[in-house]
Protein backbone atom coordinates (compact mmCIF):
# COMPACT_ATOMS: atom_id res chain seq x y z
CA UNK A 1 0.00 0.00 0.00
CA UNK A 2 1.13 3.49 -0.81
CA UNK A 3 0.49 4.75 2.69
CA UNK A 4 2.91 2.26 4.21
CA UNK A 5 5.69 3.49 1.96
CA UNK A 6 4.81 7.10 2.68
CA UNK A 7 4.71 6.63 6.46
CA UNK A 8 7.81 4.51 6.81
CA UNK A 9 9.91 6.60 4.46
CA UNK A 10 8.60 9.77 6.10
CA UNK A 11 9.52 8.52 9.56
CA UNK A 12 13.03 7.45 8.53
CA UNK A 13 13.81 10.59 6.55
CA UNK A 14 12.44 12.80 9.32
CA UNK A 15 14.41 11.02 12.02
CA UNK A 16 17.66 11.23 10.08
CA UNK A 17 17.02 14.88 9.31
CA UNK A 18 16.38 15.68 12.94
CA UNK A 19 19.25 13.71 14.41
CA UNK A 20 21.96 14.46 11.89
CA UNK A 21 20.98 17.79 10.42
CA UNK A 22 23.26 20.58 11.53
CA UNK A 23 22.03 23.58 9.56
CA UNK A 24 19.89 25.27 12.14
CA UNK A 25 18.22 27.81 9.86
CA UNK A 26 17.27 25.11 7.39
CA UNK A 27 15.79 22.89 10.05
CA UNK A 28 13.85 25.74 11.59
CA UNK A 29 12.38 26.73 8.22
CA UNK A 30 11.47 23.11 7.51
CA UNK A 31 9.71 22.80 10.86
CA UNK A 32 7.79 26.02 10.30
CA UNK A 33 6.71 25.08 6.79
CA UNK A 34 5.52 21.70 8.06
CA UNK A 35 3.60 23.31 10.92
CA UNK A 36 1.89 25.77 8.58
CA UNK A 37 1.05 23.02 6.11
CA UNK A 38 -0.32 20.92 8.93
CA UNK A 39 -2.49 23.77 10.20
CA UNK A 40 -3.79 24.49 6.69
CA UNK A 41 -4.55 20.82 6.11
CA UNK A 42 -6.38 20.71 9.41
CA UNK A 43 -8.64 23.67 8.47
CA UNK A 44 -9.45 22.06 5.13
CA UNK A 45 -10.22 18.77 6.87
CA UNK A 46 -12.59 20.46 9.29
CA UNK A 47 -14.43 22.36 6.57
CA UNK A 48 -14.61 19.48 4.11
CA UNK A 49 -14.61 16.20 6.05
CA UNK A 50 -15.31 14.26 2.88
CA UNK A 51 -11.99 15.33 1.42
CA UNK A 52 -10.10 13.50 4.14
CA UNK A 53 -11.66 10.18 3.21
CA UNK A 54 -11.06 10.89 -0.48
CA UNK A 55 -7.41 11.62 0.25
CA UNK A 56 -7.21 8.51 2.42
CA UNK A 57 -8.60 6.34 -0.35
CA UNK A 58 -6.09 7.83 -2.77
CA UNK A 59 -3.17 6.53 -0.71
CA UNK A 60 -4.83 3.22 0.09
CA UNK A 61 -6.28 3.92 3.54
CA UNK A 62 -9.91 2.99 4.18
CA UNK A 63 -11.10 5.75 6.46
CA UNK A 64 -10.21 9.42 6.73
CA UNK A 65 -9.89 9.07 10.50
CA UNK A 66 -7.13 6.51 10.07
CA UNK A 67 -5.21 8.85 7.80
CA UNK A 68 -5.48 11.59 10.40
CA UNK A 69 -4.19 9.22 13.10
CA UNK A 70 -1.23 8.17 10.95
CA UNK A 71 -0.34 11.77 10.29
CA UNK A 72 -0.67 12.59 13.99
CA UNK A 73 1.66 9.78 14.98
CA UNK A 74 4.31 11.15 12.64
CA UNK A 75 3.87 14.67 13.98
CA UNK A 76 4.07 13.54 17.60
CA UNK A 77 7.16 11.47 16.85
CA UNK A 78 8.98 14.34 15.20
CA UNK A 79 8.03 16.99 17.67
CA UNK A 80 9.26 14.66 20.41
CA UNK A 81 12.54 14.05 18.62
CA UNK A 82 13.15 17.69 17.87
CA UNK A 83 12.37 18.64 21.47
CA UNK A 84 14.81 15.99 22.62
CA UNK A 85 17.48 17.33 20.37
CA UNK A 86 16.83 20.90 21.36
CA UNK A 87 17.02 19.95 25.03
CA UNK A 88 20.34 18.24 24.47
CA UNK A 89 21.74 21.33 22.81
CA UNK A 90 20.54 23.52 25.64
CA UNK A 91 21.97 21.13 28.20
CA UNK A 92 25.37 21.18 26.60
CA UNK A 93 25.35 24.97 26.47
CA UNK A 94 24.32 25.04 30.10
CA UNK A 95 27.12 22.63 30.97
CA UNK A 96 29.67 24.82 29.23
CA UNK A 97 28.41 27.85 31.09
CA UNK A 98 28.37 26.07 34.43
CA UNK A 99 31.90 24.80 33.86
CA UNK A 100 33.24 28.21 32.94
CA UNK A 101 31.62 29.67 36.03
CA UNK A 102 33.03 26.96 38.27
CA UNK A 103 36.54 27.43 36.90
CA UNK A 104 36.34 31.20 37.21
CA UNK A 105 35.10 31.04 40.79
CA UNK A 106 37.59 28.60 42.20
CA UNK A 107 36.93 28.52 45.93
CA UNK A 108 39.84 27.32 47.93
CA UNK A 109 39.15 26.49 51.50
CA UNK A 110 41.61 27.48 54.13
CA UNK A 111 42.98 24.48 55.86
CA UNK A 112 42.14 24.33 59.53
CA UNK A 113 45.02 23.89 61.94
CA UNK A 114 45.98 20.24 61.72
CA UNK A 115 44.60 18.03 64.44
CA UNK A 116 47.13 15.87 66.23
CA UNK A 117 46.38 12.79 64.10
CA UNK A 118 47.80 14.61 61.11
CA UNK A 119 51.47 13.99 61.71
CA UNK A 120 51.24 10.22 62.03
CA UNK B 1 60.16 3.74 51.24
CA UNK B 2 61.69 6.87 49.79
CA UNK B 3 59.11 9.65 49.93
CA UNK B 4 58.32 10.78 46.45
CA UNK B 5 57.67 14.32 45.36
CA UNK B 6 53.95 14.44 44.63
CA UNK B 7 53.63 18.19 44.16
CA UNK B 8 52.91 17.74 40.45
CA UNK B 9 50.05 15.32 41.13
CA UNK B 10 46.46 16.57 41.43
CA UNK B 11 43.83 14.29 42.88
CA UNK B 12 40.49 15.01 41.26
CA UNK B 13 37.45 14.09 43.34
CA UNK B 14 34.07 14.54 41.68
CA UNK B 15 31.47 15.09 44.41
CA UNK B 16 27.72 14.96 44.39
CA UNK B 17 26.05 14.92 47.81
CA UNK B 18 28.79 12.98 49.57
CA UNK B 19 29.04 15.04 52.74
CA UNK B 20 28.99 12.04 55.15
CA UNK B 21 31.93 10.29 53.49
CA UNK B 22 33.84 13.15 51.92
CA UNK B 23 35.56 14.38 55.07
CA UNK B 24 37.20 11.03 55.73
CA UNK B 25 38.18 10.59 52.09
CA UNK B 26 39.81 14.02 51.91
CA UNK B 27 41.53 13.53 55.23
CA UNK B 28 43.08 10.27 54.01
CA UNK B 29 44.05 11.75 50.65
CA UNK B 30 45.75 14.76 52.20
CA UNK B 31 48.00 12.49 54.26
CA UNK B 32 49.69 11.53 50.99
CA UNK B 33 48.76 13.96 48.23
CA UNK B 34 49.33 17.70 48.71
CA UNK B 35 47.08 18.77 45.83
CA UNK B 36 43.41 17.82 45.86
CA UNK B 37 40.64 19.41 43.85
CA UNK B 38 36.98 18.68 44.50
CA UNK B 39 34.49 19.32 41.75
CA UNK B 40 31.22 19.75 43.56
CA UNK B 41 28.55 18.86 41.04
CA UNK B 42 25.78 20.99 42.49
CA UNK B 43 25.49 19.22 45.84
CA UNK B 44 22.74 20.35 48.16
CA UNK B 45 24.06 18.73 51.35
CA UNK B 46 26.96 21.05 52.02
CA UNK B 47 29.61 18.83 50.44
CA UNK B 48 31.37 21.95 49.20
CA UNK B 49 31.66 23.24 52.76
CA UNK B 50 33.19 19.94 53.87
CA UNK B 51 35.71 20.22 51.05
CA UNK B 52 36.57 23.81 51.89
CA UNK B 53 37.00 22.94 55.54
CA UNK B 54 39.74 20.54 54.45
CA UNK B 55 41.55 23.25 52.55
CA UNK B 56 41.36 21.66 49.12
CA UNK B 57 40.62 23.48 45.89
CA UNK B 58 36.88 23.52 45.23
CA UNK B 59 35.18 24.02 41.88
CA UNK B 60 31.44 24.22 42.24
CA UNK B 61 28.92 23.55 39.50
CA UNK B 62 25.90 25.75 40.09
CA UNK B 63 23.66 22.91 38.89
CA UNK B 64 24.06 19.15 38.78
CA UNK B 65 25.52 18.09 35.44
CA UNK B 66 26.65 14.52 36.02
CA UNK B 67 29.89 12.81 36.92
CA UNK B 68 31.33 12.96 33.41
CA UNK B 69 30.86 16.72 33.37
CA UNK B 70 32.47 17.03 36.79
CA UNK B 71 35.51 15.09 35.60
CA UNK B 72 35.77 17.26 32.55
CA UNK B 73 35.74 20.39 34.69
CA UNK B 74 38.48 18.88 36.82
CA UNK B 75 40.56 17.98 33.77
CA UNK B 76 40.23 21.49 32.41
CA UNK B 77 41.36 22.78 35.77
CA UNK B 78 44.41 20.51 35.62
CA UNK B 79 45.25 21.77 32.13
CA UNK B 80 45.26 25.30 33.47
CA UNK B 81 47.69 24.32 36.23
CA UNK B 82 51.10 24.55 34.59
CA UNK B 83 52.77 22.37 37.21
CA UNK B 84 50.30 19.50 37.00
CA UNK B 85 51.87 16.42 35.45
CA UNK B 86 49.45 13.79 36.72
CA UNK B 87 45.78 13.64 37.56
CA UNK B 88 44.33 10.94 39.80
CA UNK B 89 40.56 10.51 39.61
CA UNK B 90 39.24 9.29 42.92
CA UNK B 91 35.67 8.57 44.06
CA UNK B 92 34.27 10.60 46.92
CA UNK B 93 32.30 7.80 48.58
CA UNK B 94 35.24 6.07 50.21
CA UNK B 95 35.34 2.97 48.00
CA UNK B 96 38.93 3.58 46.87
CA UNK B 97 42.08 3.34 48.89
CA UNK B 98 44.75 6.01 48.94
CA UNK B 99 47.44 3.35 48.94
CA UNK B 100 46.16 2.03 45.61
CA UNK B 101 46.13 5.54 44.17
CA UNK B 102 49.71 6.10 45.28
CA UNK B 103 50.81 2.78 43.82
CA UNK B 104 49.19 3.68 40.51
CA UNK B 105 50.90 7.07 40.41
CA UNK B 106 54.22 5.31 41.01
CA UNK B 107 53.48 2.95 38.14
CA UNK B 108 52.64 5.89 35.86
CA UNK B 109 55.87 7.63 36.84
CA UNK B 110 58.11 4.60 36.69
CA UNK B 111 56.81 3.13 33.45
CA UNK B 112 55.97 6.42 31.72
CA UNK B 113 52.57 5.14 30.72
CA UNK B 114 49.84 7.67 29.80
CA UNK B 115 46.91 6.09 31.61
CA UNK B 116 46.78 3.69 34.55
CA UNK B 117 43.33 2.20 35.15
CA UNK B 118 42.37 0.63 38.43
CA UNK B 119 41.04 -2.88 37.96
CA UNK B 120 38.80 -4.55 40.49
CA UNK B 121 39.03 -8.00 38.99
CA UNK B 122 42.78 -8.10 39.30
CA UNK B 123 42.52 -6.86 42.84
CA UNK B 124 39.91 -7.64 45.41
CA UNK B 125 36.27 -6.54 45.40
CA UNK B 126 35.14 -6.54 48.98
CA UNK B 127 31.51 -7.57 49.50
CA UNK B 128 30.50 -7.13 45.90
CA UNK B 129 26.87 -8.13 45.31
CA UNK B 130 26.24 -10.80 42.68
CA UNK B 131 24.03 -8.71 40.41
CA UNK B 132 26.67 -6.00 40.35
CA UNK B 133 29.27 -8.56 39.35
CA UNK B 134 27.11 -9.87 36.49
CA UNK B 135 26.37 -6.40 35.23
CA UNK B 136 30.02 -5.42 35.32
CA UNK B 137 30.87 -8.52 33.34
CA UNK B 138 28.41 -7.51 30.62
CA UNK B 139 29.69 -3.95 30.71
CA UNK B 140 33.24 -5.21 30.40
CA UNK B 141 32.40 -7.19 27.30
CA UNK B 142 30.87 -4.09 25.77
CA UNK B 143 33.85 -1.94 26.75
CA UNK B 144 36.30 -4.35 25.14
CA UNK B 145 34.26 -4.52 22.01
CA UNK B 146 33.72 -0.78 21.63
CA UNK B 147 37.18 0.41 22.62
CA UNK B 148 39.27 -2.48 21.34
CA UNK B 149 41.29 -2.45 24.57
CA UNK B 150 41.97 -5.72 26.36
CA UNK B 151 40.48 -4.50 29.61
CA UNK B 152 39.87 -6.63 32.69
CA UNK B 153 37.56 -4.07 34.32
CA UNK B 154 35.54 -1.05 33.31
CA UNK B 155 33.65 1.81 34.88
CA UNK B 156 36.08 2.09 37.72
CA UNK B 157 36.58 5.59 39.06
CA UNK B 158 40.21 5.20 40.10
CA UNK B 159 42.55 6.24 37.30
CA UNK B 160 45.84 8.03 36.81
CA UNK B 161 46.35 10.22 33.75
CA UNK B 162 49.57 11.93 32.78
CA UNK B 163 49.65 15.33 31.13
CA UNK B 164 49.62 13.86 27.64
CA UNK B 165 46.44 11.98 28.54
CA UNK B 166 44.53 14.76 30.24
CA UNK B 167 45.46 17.18 27.49
CA UNK B 168 44.10 14.76 24.91
CA UNK B 169 40.92 13.49 26.54
CA UNK B 170 37.83 15.52 25.69
CA UNK B 171 34.96 13.96 27.59
CA UNK B 172 31.63 14.80 26.05
CA UNK B 173 29.49 12.39 28.04
CA UNK B 174 28.08 14.17 31.04
CA UNK B 175 26.63 11.22 32.91
CA UNK B 176 28.07 7.78 33.59
CA UNK B 177 28.79 6.90 29.97
CA UNK B 178 32.00 8.93 30.30
CA UNK B 179 33.80 5.80 31.47
CA UNK B 180 33.22 3.96 28.20
CA UNK B 181 33.95 7.14 26.32
CA UNK B 182 37.26 7.48 28.11
CA UNK B 183 38.27 3.98 27.12
CA UNK B 184 37.41 4.69 23.50
CA UNK B 185 39.40 7.92 23.64
CA UNK B 186 42.43 6.10 25.02
CA UNK B 187 42.31 3.89 21.97
CA UNK B 188 41.60 6.60 19.40
CA UNK B 189 44.29 8.93 20.80
CA UNK B 190 46.75 6.01 20.83
CA UNK B 191 47.61 6.60 24.47
CA UNK B 192 49.65 3.98 26.27
CA UNK B 193 47.84 2.40 29.16
CA UNK B 194 47.91 -0.39 31.64
CA UNK B 195 45.78 -1.70 34.42
CA UNK B 196 46.69 -1.93 38.04
CA UNK B 197 45.00 -4.21 40.58
CA UNK B 198 43.09 -2.34 43.24
CA UNK B 199 40.71 -3.28 45.99
CA UNK B 200 37.32 -1.66 46.27
CA UNK B 201 35.26 -1.50 49.41
CA UNK B 202 31.51 -1.75 48.94
CA UNK B 203 30.37 -0.30 52.22
CA UNK B 204 26.74 0.15 53.13
CA UNK B 205 27.24 3.82 52.46
CA UNK B 206 28.75 3.41 49.01
CA UNK B 207 26.06 0.90 48.09
CA UNK B 208 23.31 3.27 49.10
CA UNK B 209 25.02 5.97 47.08
CA UNK B 210 25.93 3.70 44.20
CA UNK B 211 24.27 3.47 40.85
CA UNK B 212 21.09 1.59 40.26
CA UNK B 213 21.74 -1.40 38.04
CA UNK B 214 19.14 -0.02 35.64
CA UNK B 215 21.50 2.84 34.94
CA UNK B 216 23.33 0.48 32.60
CA UNK B 217 20.53 1.08 30.15
CA UNK B 218 21.02 4.84 30.41
CA UNK B 219 24.70 4.41 29.71
CA UNK B 220 24.00 2.44 26.54
CA UNK B 221 21.40 4.97 25.45
CA UNK B 222 23.76 7.91 25.97
CA UNK B 223 26.52 6.17 24.03
CA UNK B 224 24.15 5.41 21.18
CA UNK B 225 22.76 8.95 21.09
CA UNK B 226 26.29 10.34 21.03
CA UNK B 227 27.08 8.29 17.94
CA UNK B 228 24.08 9.76 16.17
CA UNK B 229 25.05 13.23 17.29
CA UNK B 230 28.66 13.09 16.23
CA UNK B 231 29.26 15.11 13.08
CA UNK B 232 31.34 12.42 11.35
Amino acid sequence: MIIKVVLVVGAVVGAVWLLRGSRHAGRLAFTRVCSLAFAAAWIVAVLFPGLVTTAANLVGVGRGTDLVIYALVLVVLFSGLSQYRRTRELESQLAELTRALALANRQDGRRREPVEADHV
Amino acid sequence: MEPRDLSDVWVLVPVFNEAPALGGVLHDLLQVFPNVVCVDDGSSDGSDLVARAHGVAVLRHAINLGQGAALRTGLEFARSEPDASYVVTFDADGQHSVADALAMVEVAMAEDVDVVLGSRTQGRAVDQPRTKALLLKAGLRYARWSSGLELTDTHNGLRVLNRRAFEALELRQRRMAHASELERLIASNKLTWREHPISVTYSEYSMSKGQSNLNAFNVLFDLFAARLDSPS
